[in-house]
C-alpha cells in the first residue's frame, strides 16, 4: 500500500459517490413507490460488482491493489449503508409492525446471494 | 438519499432537482472521497481476511455511519425549512462523507466470503449487521430528536 494508491481510492470514493447521488436521483424522480429504490437499485449493482471483482483477485486475475482502489475506494463510496438504515427507520416510524425490519434481512440475503454470484463468475476466471 | 429526503429534491415538480446541479455533485464529490479516505484508513488499522472472523473495520464504520447519518438528517430537520445553507450541509455531510464512510457492498461481500469459511458466523454476522444498523440509526434519530429543539418561530432565511 502506498500513498499512491490510497488518493486513487480516495477519487475512486469521490467519483463513486457522485455516480450514486446522480443516479439515485434520477430513479427516484421516475420511480414513486415509497420504497427507496434508488439506493436497492445501487446497492444490488454494487454487490455483484464488488463480489466480481473480488473472485478475480482471488483467482489472481486482479491485482490487490487495484481491488483497494475499484472495490474498497470506488464501488465503496457507490454503496451506502447508513441511507439504506436510515430509511429503515423512517419506514418504522410511519408504520408499528415490524415489515421495515424484514425488508431490511431480505435485502441483506439478496445482498449475500448478489456478492455469492458476482464471486464464484468472478473466481471462475 | 434517503427517501424523506428525495420527496423534495428528486420530485418532478422541482425544475432544479439537486442532483442535476454541478455544484452539488461537486459537493457529493468531495464528501465522498472523504468518507471514503476516513473508511479505508480504519480498514488499514484493522485489516481483515477470512481466517480472521468478523471484519470489525466495517462493522466500526457502517454502525457509527448509521447513528450519524440518523442524528445528522434529523438535527437538519428539526432546524425548519431547509435553506440552501442546510442542503449543502446535508449533501456533503450526509450524502457524501456518511455515504462513502459506510459501505454496503464490502459488508455483502465480506459475509459472501465467509459463508465460504465460517458460514454459521456468516449468517449470524449478516443478520446483527443489519439489526445493529437499523438500532444504531434510530438511536441517532432518537437522540438528535431529544437534544435539538424545533425553532418556535421562523426566523431563519434563506441564503438562495
Amino acid at each position: 500500500m502506498n500513498a499512491g494508491t490510497f488518493l486513487l481510492a480516495m477519487v475512486g470514493g469521490g467519483v463513486g459517490a457522485s455516480i450514486r447521488f446522480v443516479l439515485d436521483g434520477r430513479i427516484m424522480r421516475t420511480v414513486h413507490t415509497g420504497y427507496p429504490w434508488g439506493t436497492f437499485t445501487i446497492n444490488v449493482t454494487g454487490w455483484l460488482v464488488l463480489g466480481f471483482l473480488t473472485g478475480l483477485a482471488h483467482s489472481s486475475v486482479l491485482d490487490t491493489s487495484w481491488l483497494f482502489i475499484l472495490g474498497e475506494g470506488a464501488l465503496g463510496g457507490y454503496t451506502t449503508f447508513s441511507t439504506a438504515m436510515v430509511d429503515i427507520v423512517h419506514m418504522l416510524q410511519k408504520r408499528t409492525n415490524g415489515g421495515p425490519v424484514w425488508n431490511g434481512i431480505v435485502v441483506l440475503v439478496l445482498a449475500v446471494a448478489a456478492a455469492v454470484i458476482g464471486l464464484l463468475i468472478g473466481r471462475a476466471f | 438519499m434517503t427517501s424523506v429526503e428525495h420527496a423534495r429534491d428528486s420530485h418532478p415538480t422541482n425544475p432544479r432537482p439537486a442532483f442535476a446541479q454541478p455544484r452539488l455533485i461537486l459537493y457529493v464529490f468531495l464528501g465522498g472521497g472523504i468518507g471514503v479516505g476516513f473508511r479505508l484508513g480504519i480498514e488499514l488499522l484493522l485489516p481483515w481476511s477470512a481466517e480472521d472472523g468478523i471484519p470489525w473495520a466495517i462493522v466500526t464504520t457502517n454502525l457509527s455511519g448509521a447513528f450519524i447519518l440518523g442524528f445528522l438528517l434529523t438535527a437538519l430537520g428539526r432546524r425548519g425549512p431547509e435553506t440552501s445553507a442546510r442542503r449543502d450541509i446535508r449533501l456533503f455531510a450526509g450524502t457524501g462523507i456518511l455515504g462513502g464512510f459506510t459501505t454496503y457492498s464490502s459488508f455483502a461481500t465480506d459475509t459472501a466470503v465467509l459463508l465460504g469459511t465460517n458460514p454459521v458466523l456468516a449468517v449470524g454476522f449478516g443478520t446483527v449487521g443489519v439489526l445493529a444498523g437499523v438500532v444504531a440509526a434510530a438511536l441517532g434519530v432518537s437522540l438528535a430528536g431529544a437534544l435539538v429543539r424545533e425553532p418556535s418561530t421562523q426566523t431563519e432565511e434563506d441564503a438562495a
